[in-house]
């Protein structure tokens, strides 16, 4: 099951980077929000999978999967959220501010 | 010895004070006593039974660099050149320089040049050395562009720093790999392991690094493009940097290293050759110049190849008249620059063409300059002291080291012969010099101003120099014992026997009937000059070594920015490419030298069919969500990758992480959808399909490295993990029966506090951004 799921998450990096590489900031995001699922997925495929039951620790349960990597993922899902909303409204405020959403059309001022 | 060397370094700070009263007092005055006294404090050390005295100051214990002063004969000849001359150019520069001028700027670089060569010629460790090395060129660099706002200035300015610098970091290259192989920063210490030296394999190595720093100091061939460039310069300055002093400084080093560098072929051959080629070129040269002082410069190189060309033959007659002739170069070549000053100010131009029959308005100038031209030139009779070291370089020339070789022997048959040529051109446009600008006709309707004699101030220092150069031509062996031989002893090392230099050595000496012919045939040449200066014009210009600088300064500025242009397209995209691709090829290339790649299929989940098809179900989403075209069903498409990943942690039994995705991900839709609304249309921008095929390699380069990582590591675990230390405590240490959580804000709480951290910035972050409007848009 591995070796599948890591599959899935270096296709859920590859269409994001090819997302990332788009002209329109939307895109741009899309791709930032797919290239987080595909590390979340990636480090709990590290962590093994279905090794027993939730890590919530009740009478009879065990043996339990590897509480770790859930919790580095939870951590990384927060990040990941703040920095996509953030980027969400950025994406907005340069689009409306621009009036284009191409970044090939966004290159600076001349006098940089 | 310490605060002789730092004397002028500690006045410069008093000069800002000093020049308030500028208006009543020259600046010069208050500051030149400094010279002065320390020309009164070395020369107590003249005398026949000098020994070489050493000071130590602790500068970088710990990196072997200490300010170690070791005064010898050589570094006495120059300290004494150095203050004396410059006592008589601080003077010169008093009545040269007007009130009016920046003359702050102009005694504190000219008194950190002084420091800083004094430090040269006085240093025994190697890194101390080449600090000071590179202050003299920092300072030589300002005095040249004094007048920055004149165009010339700049340019002299900045060639003569780029090469210089160029240079002294070649020097520096030289330095440090001595110091490395003898494990000494001491020059003295480095001598007594010559053997080590010469015999090591990087020996020719330093040669080379060492010999390119002298050579562009002391403007070798080809180096030698700057100086005339240099002539921007105040005259002062062109007199004392630029014949004197810091031009010498490559001589010094040539001649501080010879003990280590010298006795060698090589250096006979490098040495030697450059000196003489300088010698020849720059002599033949000179007489193509129309400018007083860019005759002076030219003549400056060509005597500097001279000297360094008579370093590198390191016979004893050799070295001796080397040194005899760095004493007499500074006294006339001095003298001649302060009257070029003087006939500049006077009239106006330096333009020889302009000039002439300037005698009868200025017999003082056109005495003291007759005593240096024909000093230069090497007229022999017994009053010009440029005579007795032309000699002795003949007579060194013809008696050259015996080294073998076929190359060695050429040269040894073409030096005489290149010598006598160059200083036939020496004679040349020694006599020009001379002849067109203080005799001839006087073109009155050219000059701007009538001429007239020059103040009796800007007088002295030329006089004092011509006194110099008459009194050791009359007694050449004045300072012989007392002075020119320690100073020869410290570059041939111990055994050199001091010369008697004799005006006459009779008819059968051969460096005589040398002189003769240099008289002889360059009487005739300056005569008939008119006729043959059409030589020059074979040559074009666009062959010179300037041009070649321009080009070269010119293509690596084209050239970088060409490159620049080429990467830097301001383009996000190209740059993504970039950072990704070397991410791809570096770790992928990693991966596959090192054999990373494994495959293990015994440690696996087993596959169930409601994972095949959430999985399947993400891959096809996210597939989908490159072809798509309409923003909803993209942000729709995200959504269901989001949804299908919480699927898959319920699966995979992290039900905080499915509850947490969840939530995320319907905030992250939400947010998507309010933000749509604003945001243009998707539209399909056309791309250029070798643009296209770049990104899909790159993107499925990479999901193809992901996957590799994570099979192959995932295939080769090293050691259990941690948790389940994480696990047994998390009831009896966290209070907690919930693993994830306890982990979260009780093992490892300062993760989640920077987190909050994380959340609260960008909230706030989105706030401002929404709210602050310092815009156009706000108008």
């Amino acid at each position: 099951m591995e070796i599948i799921m890591a599959v899935l998450a270096g296709l859920l990096f590859a269409t994001a980077i090819y997302n990332l590489l788009q002209k329109q900031i939307l895109r741009i995001i899309i791709g930032t929000v797919l290239l987080s699922h595909g590390a979340h997925l990636f480090i709990l495929t590290m962590g093994k999978l279905k090794r027993g039951d939730p890590p919530i620790i009740v009478e009879g349960a065990g043996p339990f999967t590897d509480p770790l990597p859930q919790a580095l993922i939870l951590t990384s899902i927060v990040i990941s959220f703040g920095v996509t909303s953030f980027l969400l409204v950025l994406a907005y405020r340069a689009s409306t501010l621009n009036k284009t959403d191409n970044m090939e059309e966004l290159r600076g001022s001349e006098h940089e | 010895m310490i605060y002789a060397v730092f004397a002028p370094l500690i006045i410069t700070l008093l000069i800002p004070l000093l020049s308030k009263w500028k208006e009543r007092v020259h600046t010069g005055w208050f500051i030149l006593p400094v010279p002065i006294l320390i020309f009164i404090y070395f020369v107590q050390f003249v005398g026949e039974n000098f020994t070489p005295h050493s000071e130590s100051y602790s500068w970088i214990p710990s990196l072997n660099i200490s300010i170690d002063f070791y005064l010898d004969g050589l570094s006495l000849l120059f300290v004494l050149l150095i203050s004396g001359i410059g006592s008589l150019v601080v003077l010169y520069s008093i009545y040269y320089l007007h009130k009016s001028e920046q003359l702050k700027q102009f005694y504190i670089y000219l008194y950190i040049f002084m420091f800083s060569m004094l430090g040269v010629v006085l240093s025994d460790n190697v890194f101390v050395l080449y600090s000071f090395w590179e202050f003299t060129s920092l300072s030589s660099f300002l005095l040249i562009g004094y007048w920055h706002y004149r165009e010339r200035s700049r340019y002299g300015a900045l060639k003569s720093m780029l090469i210089t610098v160029f240079g002294g970091l070649s020097l520096f290259g030289g330095l440090i790999t001595l110091s490395v192989i003898t494990e000494t920063t001491s020059i003295q210490a480095m001598i007594e392991q010559k053997d080590l030296i010469v015999n090591h394999s990087l020996f020719p190595l330093i040669l080379v690094f060492i010999l390119l720093g002298a050579f562009t100091k002391s403007a070798q061939f080809p180096f030698h493009i700057w100086l005339p460039d240099a002539m921007e310069a105040p005259t002062p300055v062109s007199a004392y940097l630029h014949s004197a002093t810091m031009v010498k400084a490559g001589i010094f080093l040539v001649a501080r290293f010879s003990p280590i560098l010298g006795g060698e072929p090589s250096f006979f051959i490098i040495v030697s050759l450059f000196g003489i080629v300088t010698l020849f070129w720059a002599s033949f040269m000179a007489v193509r110049q129309t400018d007083l002082k860019g005759i002076l410069a030219f003549s400056t190189v060509s005597q500097l190849g001279m000297i360094m060309a008579m370093l590198g033959f390191g016979t004893d007659v050799a070295i001796f008249a080397a040194v005899f002739h760095i004493l007499n170069h500074a006294t006339f070549k001095g003298s001649l620059f302060m009257i070029a000053g003087i006939v500049d100010h006077e009239t106006g131009t330096r333009d020889v063409r302009k000039l002439g029959g300037l005698m009868t308005f200025m017999p003082m100038s056109a005495t003291l300059a007759l005593f240096g031209v024909f000093s230069m030139a090497g007229v022999p009779l017994p009053f010009f002291n440029g005579f007795y070291s032309k000699e002795l370089f003949f007579e060194s020339a013809i008696d050259l080291p015996g080294f073998s070789g076929a190359f060695v022997e050429f040269l040894q048959q073409a030096i005489p012969y290149i010598a006598v040529i160059g200083s036939i051109f020496t004679f040349v446009y020694s006599m020009y010099l001379f002849f067109s600008t203080f005799r001839g006709k006087y073109k009155e309707h050219e000059l701007k101003t009538k001429p007239h004699e020059a103040p009796l101030g800007m007088l002295i220092s030329p006089s004092i120099l011509v006194l110099g150069v008459i009194l050791i031509g009359l007694f050449p062996n004045m300072v012989n014992e007392s002075f020119l031989a320690h100073a020869a002893t410290a570059v041939f090392g111990d055994g050199f026997h001091a010369h008697e230099v004799k005006f006459w050595h009779g008819w059968e000496s051969p460096a005589l009937r040398m002189s003769l012919i240099v008289v002889g045939v360059g009487t005739i040449l300056a005569i008939t000059r008119k006729k043959w200066t059409s030589v020059y014009t074979v040559f074009p210009r666009r062959l010179s070594f300037n041009e070649l600088y321009n080009y070269i300064v010119d293509s690596i500025e084209k050239g970088s920015t060409k490159i620049t242009e080429t990467y830097m397209t301001g383009s996000i995209r190209h740059y993504v490419s970039y950072i990704l691709g070397s991410i791809l090829i570096i770790t992928g290339a990693i991966l596959f030298i090192t054999n990373g790649v494994t495959i293990e299929f015994d440690d696996l989940a087993p596959i169930t069919i409601p994972e095949i098809l959430v999985g399947l179900t993400m891959a096809i989403a996210a597939i989908a969500s490159i072809f798509t075209n309409n923003r909803l069903s993209l942000i729709i498409i995200v959504g269901v990758v989001g949804y299908g990943l919480s699927v898959l942690f319920v699966i995979y039994r992290a039900p905080d992480l499915a509850l947490t995705q969840l939530i995320v991900e319907t905030v992250t839709v939400a947010l998507f959808l309010l933000c749509f609304k604003h945001l243009p249309e998707l539209k399909n921008l056309p791309s250029h399909p070798g643009v296209k095929s770049i990104n899909f390699l790159i993107s499925v380069g990479f999901g193809v490295l992901v996957t590799l990582i994570g099979i192959s590591s995932h295939s080769s675990k090293l050691f259990s993990p941690i948790s389940e230390y994480f696990i047994e405590e998390s009831v009896p240490l966290g209070g907690g029966h919930n693993v994830v959580n306890v982990i979260l804000v009780d093992m490892r709480g300062l993760d989640t506090l920077f987190e909050i951290t994380v959340l609260g910035i960008a909230a706030l972050a989105i706030y401002a951004l929404i709210k602050l409007r310092h815009d156009k848009e706000a108008k």
